[in-house]
């Protein structure tokens, strides 16, 4: 048996670690929190904002209120919304090639050790020289020149990582509007699931939440459009030079500059994903494929309907892994496109300049934010994973 | 031949064309990169930028070494501190969480693995103004500090899940011997942790030596590793990119040079990033 004092020691020898990770990580977390709730004193502060003298203020929410509203806080809005085309488009171009590679060296290929080692030695290269390598490649002698020396076609000229082109506008006063739409859509999908499965109790409680959310819609537009515009009638008739009603128009899009950025982190991470379905497939069972071949179906039928619906658990897990590495970014954007580049500024950048500029309460806050973002994808994942483990 | 046999050949063909092709284009990057660092500044006008370099010319590398040289020093000094003292502390964890029961350890541990996800923005500004009061910033004992702190969650993750597979019989038969705490981990753990501790050196190599984020934040110009100064370089406007490539070729070979030649461990420490064990 081993003795208490074997057990006092194990318990002494991790403690280290433990406190430890409680300051950096936990108490770290919470001092960000609370610094996102005041103004750093930025209205009376003596001297740097980084000196101890300072006398902050609590404010409340009142720095995420202007993140989100503001009208002289809308780079942040657009760092959000670049965030969003960035890991959309970075996470299905990795899913995409990763998969396709996968599937591709699964097939009893020669030299399979050789063609791993070339997707994925990217993974091992820093950030930073993935981005000075691109930026070189982005050079109009660069990509755009190749087609020209392959075979004599015209030079492009697209602009990858400097395009001021905006695609995609919409208004991000309608942002509200449009997740109410993604929510009932994925509503409606789960109700319809439910009754071909007959799970009414489910069924019901996706119907009572899509009755919320149209109901909240349904307040928002009368009080922000059919009010206001009848209340607008009258006003008209004595103030004819009157604002339009509701608030100002914040026009987002998708930026063009990041399709570069985008190009390359694929590159970067796209032999990752690769590994991760590569171990899933090796995981497929030769029996099931081939059980499957016996009953007809060609090369491609057996990896969509065998191999594919086995793959979910790691595509998931591919998503998530991927899909927080981008609400994370920093150091490839700082590469490629340095840090006051606004066409490509993403949250990670904004805490940053907080060095230059001295905004570290606002600074915190979209800090928080982003940690509220990546926690909403981490947590259940880690829980999963961890529950998984168990059993 | 029948017609089966055909296409089969013809389907064998597609699969070794496609992978080829992007084989070249993965390469694409990596050509541009070594054939620029050997050019001179002329020989990358637009009629010549993709050929081989007429000659191997060296100015570039000169000047990537005058340039980079001492922040190069840095990222190797913090680079073996910073992974030994990782790897050391990551086996013990591992060690006790594998084989001892903690209390709470179902909390615990989760808790810990949160680290390894952490956006870590969300802790730069009192990481910054902590590092500072406590005297430790801008240097590079500082920044060893860092690496050592959030490298906990992946090195104890990878070495737990690594002694999970050390039979429990062996311990006990140990236990039988009379081997404490220690005894255990130097007679039966330490001996068996060589793989284990392959991966977690190689992983937390090739992640310090990346590492850009701490760097930028916590060094000042004498201490900063090789990202910071590359990054700015990079993000600037600087022209000459025969210089420049040979700096992002010196930053790249020291965690490729370990990517090609332990390419297997560096795999499994990169799937171990994804928590299952």
């Amino acid at each position: 048996m081993r003795s208490t004092r074997d057990r006092r020691i194990a318990f002494v020898m991790i403690l280290p670690s433990l406190f430890l990770l409680a300051i950096f990580v936990y108490g770290f977390i919470f001092a960000t929190f609370q610094n996102s709730l005041t103004d750093w004193g930025e209205d009376r502060r003596a001297g740097s904002a980084m000196a101890a003298a300072r006398q902050s203020g609590f404010v409340g929410i009142d720095n995420y209120r202007n993140l989100m509203t503001d009208a002289l806080e809308f780079d942040f809005r657009t760092s959000m919304v670049n965030t969003f085309f960035y890991t959309i488009f970075f996470v299905g171009g990795c899913l995409f090639v990763g998969f396709v590679l996968a599937a591709l060296l699964d097939m009893r290929i020669r030299f399979e050790g050789l063609f791993r080692t070339i997707f994925l030695f990217p993974m091992a290269l820093s950030l930073v020289v993935t981005g000075t390598i691109w930026r070189w490649l982005y050079q109009p002698v660069g990509l755009n020149s190749l087609p020209e020396r392959l075979f004599g076609l015209e030079p492009y000229s697209f602009n990858w990582i400097n395009s001021r082109k905006r695609v995609l506008p919409f208004d991000w006063n309608d942002v509200p509007l449009y997740l109410t739409y993604i929510g009932l859509f994925i509503l409606s999908i789960l109700v319809f699931n439910y009754l071909i499965k007959r799970r009414w109790g489910a069924m019901g409680w996706a119907l009572v939440i899509a009755g919320v959310l149209g109901f909240l819609q349904g307040v928002d537009f009368w009080t922000t459009t059919v009010w206001p515009q009848t209340l607008e009638l009258d006003l008209r008739a004595f103030t004819p030079d009157a604002p339009p009603p509701g608030p100002e128009a914040d026009m987002k899009g998708f930026q063009v500059a990041l399709t570069g950025i985008i190009i390359a982190a694929v590159w970067q991470m796209a032999g990752y994903t690769m590994a991760m379905f590569l171990a899933g497939m090796r995981g497929v069972p030769d029996e099931l494929r081939e059980a499957a071949r016996v009953d007809g179906c060609t090369e491609l039928g057996v990896y969509w309907r065998v191999v594919l619906p086995q793959l979910r658990p790691v595509a998931l897990s591919a998503m998530i892994i991927l899909g927080h590495i981008s609400l994370k970014s920093f150091d490839l954007i700082f590469a490629m496109s340095g840090k006051d580049n606004f066409q490509t500024l993403v949250p990670g950048i904004i805490v940053y300049s907080a060095f230059d500029n001295d905004r570290f309460a606002r600074a915190s806050a979209v800090a928080v934010v982003m940690l509220v973002l990546v926690c909403t994808v981490i947590i259940p994942y880690l829980w999963t994973q961890l529950r998984e483990r168990r059993d | 031949m029948t017609a089966y046999e055909m296409r089969r050949i013809a389907m064998r063909g597609g699969i070794y064309g496609t992978l080829v092709l992007f084989a070249l284009i993965f390469l694409i990057p990596i050509y541009m990169t070594a054939v620029t660092a050997f050019k001179t500044l002329p020989e990358t006008r637009l009629s010549t930028v993709w050929n081989l370099p007429t000659q191997l010319n060296f100015t570039g590398f000169e000047q990537a070494i005058e340039r980079f040289g001492p922040s190069m020093g840095n990222s190797f000094t913090l680079v073996i501190v910073a992974t030994i003292v990782s790897a050391a502390l990551g086996s013990m964890n591992g060690y006790v969480l594998s084989k001892w029961r903690i209390p709470g350890e179902r909390v615990i541990f989760p808790l810990i693995l949160f680290g390894m996800f952490l956006p870590y923005q969300a802790i730069l500004i009192p990481l910054f103004r902590f590092m500072n009061d406590i005297g430790l910033y801008g240097g590079i004992p500082g920044l060893i500090l860092v690496h050592v702190v959030y490298g906990i969650p992946i090195t104890t993750l990878i070495f737990r899940n690594f002694y999970a597979e050390i039979p429990d019989e062996m311990l006990e038969a140990g236990t039988m011997d009379g081997a404490g705490f220690w005894q255990l981990y130097t007679q039966v753990v330490f001996p068996l942790s060589v793989p284990g501790f392959v991966v977690v050196i190689i992983w937390q190599f090739t992640q310090i030596w990346n590492d850009f984020l701490f760097a930028i934040f916590l060094t000042t110009e004498s201490s900063q590793p090789i990202t910071v100064p590359l990054a700015i370089l990079s993000g600037g406007r600087e022209q000459n990119f025969p210089m420049m490539m040979s700096g992002a070729l010196l930053a790249a070979l020291p965690p490729l040079l370990v990517y090609i030649v332990m390419g297997r461990y560096f795999i499994r420490g990169l799937l171990a990033g994804s928590v299952k064990g």
